[in-house]
């Protein structure tokens, strides 16, 4: 297995990366609504699916607060927001971590991917979305964005798993409905075709 | 037969939306000047609201304005159980008080922290034997039961039959329901085999991946309520009445719900859908309220536990004789659901029981919202029954699966009190399938082979569900363009029911796929009702309905065509894109050529007469809305006959690690028996799910509570142990006896609810079979139980307790 993608990576990297293990009590200050404190800087910059967006962040604001209540990117879903679920997974850097568990202010100078910046502008899906769908791999589609982010970031640091390779690297994304098996096959297809 | 769409798989049109991010979900949209709720919860199990003071609260700034069960209900609650929007009278901690309104959330938490609640805290109960016991603390406020028709009540045991029950005795105290049929005396005299225990089986969370935010606003005096449910239109009405709107005044937006499992199917299970609604209609803000992972831990729902005795008979040749089952049923703190009763009706239909008596007592406990959850009842009781059904068959040298297939449902058999006829059966098939491809005879030999502490166990699981609604309406238009638009209102939980039961409207009229349309996702899009994705039914009952209105447009399109084109109705015929007639193809019109007449004819053509007179009230909206638009077919679909069951078999191969009480699924081969297939992919994907469902029942999900302050402690994934990747084999075997069933126009029965029954009987029926044959007679079978077994202690946890630390 290549040591980049093990769950125990994957962790450790979230823990690095400026953890903020919410609750619901203080869910809502991690929201950016709060006023500024200190002196930590609001208005940075950050780079989303290539782009280098300005935005306001407060200094206890989650990557996926920020990307979904100011940057309007609702396709990273939260599932928790407390680090069990998976569902509000992005690449910082190529490696797959819960937004809801990074702090904005961390990923300043680093690369942050969401589900929405893998579709090519033509259209064209990501051969992971295409392997999904030919897979039918989501059910109900609410962890489907997580799933997608945790298998991109898998095969490009390992384009070619074993099923259990796989399996170990996709650890970290819960599926209720159960679609363990048809996310497999769809990273398993993503590997042959990407 | 072969069919152009039915059994072929498909991309639904909501997938692309799935694997983009693009599909919203509630908590997804936005409007401008929306503002944000946030509810205050019970810090109590079980309490009375005295005093609520939020003036500090609504005088700062950004606070807009405030909602309480008082608004709510102005004449007081509804003296029921069920979950209200709002309450004073809390009987789970969490349930929700109040909301407040914000500009933003963060205002709206600060808000509520300025409030002063004054609550009466009231005895609580965490398990039903305790609130049964005399004395004992009851969950609700007038008692600890609820009767139908009669009200709150309590139900008492002395403290002798408490404990009797509890050391695994027959309870002695009448039971609140019961039924019972054929001569049970007679079958234990006639068997040779006996088996009589106790049993529990733990309720627990759905833990659906969304938690069900929902936005509301109010606009021309309509009320949009973008939320989360099982159904457009079977929730509809009755959201629209929670909310106090005119139904043709509500607008229901829900696209794809992110998993319901059967809490979001019906609207008493989504009351807090109405929080946003109502205070938006108050404050004239729309209005975003974000629901919480504890939050919907609480508001959730959760599968009834089961405490019951069992007591059953096999002849010598293996055939069950007879069943007696007296269960305690776990209600939970806002009333329950029908597990026990479906338990026993699952065992009547699974083994052909040949006289069973079924007893049970629903007590409430200040434990999460107990409801319909994936098999209610069946699910778990196999679970309990697949290990006994092995004893059975070693104690009388019976082969597993013969016994098995000996018992099993086929064609003409009967099931429950009132002996309903399957609408068709096909398990001993389902049986053979299931071990050829797992390969049975191969494999048995392995079973409680060891490999240092290290040991196989093989297990064979049955399920079953009765699935199959009908009273649904139809509902599809031919646009003069040709292209064909089918109204479906199931819902879009996942399964793609929605766009597979549609597809058999393209079947009827032979079009491309490409050339329809699935009008669905928000309800002024003119929705017919339809069976809620729910309890299994959807695939029979919306093919139906479907299959129903193509009929009716293939009638009227025929019609068209020969009072145009002359001749009679009976000399035409179909090819997907034009009417013709038989004996000259050259005479005939387009589809979009029939469509258009259609429209100029109107009357019963367009919706505008000759409607079906039994059409539901929501379908009768939706015609009325979209009459004169298109050549309209409509249909409402009669009553059925029978029974049409879900059938499923699982053989599993385990490696049980007798030092970790760890286990390994070493093959999982799992079969449906649900008449023709729809969709093969969604199929794979309901087997494949189920199964991840029934590992979790029999090994790993839990509910836990704090028995001192009721503090719930599984609200999280964590706690709750739902099953991960790495809990769950990394292939799971599929197949399907495929057969039809004669009471659905495609053949088609549902599956989703005994896809996990199965797996969670083989599981348990594995664990059994790797110690020897020891039963545990619950569910789930933890690692500790097994260490503890296998280290020849008793278990740390009380056998019959629910809701406690066990695990």
């Amino acid at each position: 297995m290549n040591p980049k993608t093990t769950r125990r990576r994957f962790i450790k990297g979230v823990i690095a990366s400026g953890a903020a293990a919410t609750t619901s009590t203080i869910w809502f200050a991690a929201n950016g609504q709060d006023k500024p404190a200190g002196a930590v800087e609001r208005m940075i910059r950050i780079n989303v699916n290539g782009q280098v967006r300005t935005v306001d962040v407060a200094p206890q604001e989650t990557l996926a607060s920020t990307l979904r209540y100011k940057l309007g990117l609702t396709g990273t879903k939260l599932g928790c927001n407390r680090g069990e679920c998976g569902a509000c997974t992005v690449l910082v850097d190529d490696v797959p971590s819960y937004a809801c568990s990074v702090l904005t202010h961390s990923v300043k100078n680093q690369v942050v991917e969401t589900v929405e910046g893998l579709e090519s502008a033509n259209g064209t899906l990501h051969p992971v979305q295409q392997a999904f769908v030919e897979e039918l791999s989501p059910q109900c589609g609410y962890c489907t964005p997580g799933q997608v982010m945790s298998a991109v970031g898998l095969l490009r640091s390992n384009p070619n798993p074993t099923r259990e390779e796989a399996r170990q690297g996709m650890a970290g994304n819960i599926c209720r409905c159960g679609s363990y098996d048809s996310y497999l096959n769809g990273v398993m297809r993503a590997a042959d075709i990407g | 037969m072969a069919y152009m769409h039915i059994g072929k798989d498909f991309v639904p049109q909501d997938v692309p939306g799935k694997v983009t991010g693009r599909i919203k979900y509630s908590e997804d949209y936005a409007r401008d000047g929306m503002v944000y709720a946030r509810l205050l919860t019970s810090p109590v199990p079980h309490g009375r609201v005295v005093d609520i003071d939020a003036s500090e609260a609504l005088a700062m700034d950004g606070v807009i304005g405030i909602l309480t069960a008082d608004d709510v209900y102005p004449d007081g609650e509804p003296q029921s159980p069920g979950l209200k929007v709002l309450t004073n009278e809390p009987t789970l901690i969490g349930e929700p008080i109040l909301a407040i309104a914000a500009v933003d959330e963060k205002t709206a938490e600060d808000a509520m922290m300025k409030i002063s609640l004054t609550i009466e805290r009231l005895p609580f109960a965490l398990d039903p034997l305790d609130s049964l016991v005399e004395g004992g603390p009851d969950a609700y406020n007038g008692g600890n039961t609820f009767v139908f028709r009669q009200g709150f009540a309590s139900e008492k045991w002395s403290s002798d039959q408490v404990a009797a029950f509890r050391s695994g005795s027959e309870p002695t105290a009448e039971a609140q329901q019961s039924w019972e049929y054929g001569d049970l005396a007679a079958g234990f005299a006639a068997s040779d085999f006996v088996y009589e225990t106790n049993f529990s089986t733990a309720g627990y969370p759905h833990m659906s991946m969304e938690p069900r935010s929902a936005m509301s606003y109010w606009e021309n005096g309509k009320c949009y309520l973008h939320g989360t449910s099982q159904s457009l239109t079977a929730v509809a009405e009755g959201l629209a009445g929670i909310v106090g709107v005119p139904l043709e005044d509500f607008v229901f937006v829900n696209e794809a719900t992110g998993g319901g499992f059967g809490q979001r199917a019906r609207a008493g299970s989504i009351p807090i859908l109405a929080v946003p609604a109502k205070l938006s209609q108050k404050i004239n803000r729309p209005v975003m309220m974000r629901v919480t992972r504890e939050e919907e831990f609480t508001i959730g729902g959760a599968r009834q536990g089961l405490q019951g005795w069992i007591k059953v008979g096999f002849k010598a040749d293996g055939a069950m004789a007879a069943m007696d089952m007296y269960c305690v049923s776990d209600n939970g703190g806002k009333g329950g659901g029908g597990d026990a009763n479906s338990a026993a009706g699952g065992v009547s239909a699974l083994y052909q029981t040949e006289a069973m008596r079924f007893r049970n007592t629903s007590i409430g406990t200040n434990t999460g919202h107990r409801g319909a959850q994936r098999g209610p009842g069946e699910n778990q009781i196999m679970a309990v029954l697949a290990p006994i059904m092995d004893k059975a068959a070693e104690d009388l040298g019976l082969d597993r699966l013969e016994i098995r297939k000996l018992n099993a449902a086929q064609n003409g058999d009967v099931s429950g009190p009132r002996s309903q006829p399957f609408t068709s059966a096909y398990m001993p098939e389902a049986l053979e399938m299931g071990a050829a491809q797992f390969d049975w005879e191969t494999k048995r030999s392995r079973s409680r082979q060891t490999d240092g502490s290290k040991v196989r166990g093989l297990g064979i699981g049955q399920g079953y569900h009765n699935a199959g609604r009908s009273g649904m309406d139809g509902l599809i238009r031919m646009l003069p363009n040709g292209r064909l638009q089918i109204h479906n209102g199931v819902g879009n939980l996942g399964t793609y029911s929605y766009a597979s039961t549609s597809r058999a409207a393209a079947e009827v009229l032979k079009m491309d796929w490409a050339n329809c349309d699935v009008i669905t996702g928000r309800t002024d899009r003119h929705l017919p009702i339809s069976s809620p994705q729910d309890g299994s039914n959807s695939i029979f009952t919306n093919t139906r309905t479907c299959y129903g209105a193509a009929q009716d447009m293939l009638g009227k399109m025929k019609e068209i065509a020969a009072a145009d084109l002359g001749g009679d109705v009976a000399d035409y015929d179909i090819d997907g894109s034009r009417v013709f007639q038989m004996a000259d193809t050259s005479v005939g019109m387009t589809y979009a050529e029939v469509a258009t007449r259609g429209l100029e004819l109107g009357g019963k053509y367009t919706g505008e007469a000759e409607l079906p007179e039994e059409l539901n009230v929501v379908t009768a909206l939706a015609v009325e809305r979209l009459a004169g638009s298109a050549l309209m077919g409509v249909y409402h679909d009669p009553r059925h006959n029978n029974n049409p069951p879900g059938f499923t078999v699982t053989f599993m191969e385990i490696e049980l690690d007798k030092e970790t009480g760890k286990f390994d699924i070493l093959d999982l081969v799992t079969i449906a028996e649900c008449g023709t297939v729809v969709h093969p992919q969604g199929l794979a994907n309901q087997l494949r799910g189920g199964a991840v469902w029934g590992i979790g029942l029999s090994a790993y999900e839990r509910h836990l509570y704090d028995p001192q302050n009721g503090l719930p402690a599984s609200s999280g994934y964590w706690q709750s142990k739902i099953p991960t990747y790495l809990d769950t084999p990394e292939n799971i075997g599929t197949g399907w006896v495929d057969l039809p069933d004669p009471e659905n126009p495609v053949g088609a029965r549902g599956i989703g609810e005994p896809s996990m029954g199965a797996v969670s009987a083989a599981l348990n029926a594995a664990i059994s079979d790797a110690l020897d044959g020891h039963l545990f007679n619950a569910a789930p079978v933890t690692a500790d139980m097994i260490i503890n077994h296998v280290a020849g202690i008793s278990e740390n946890s009380v056998p019959l307790a629910q809701n406690n630390f066990r695990g």
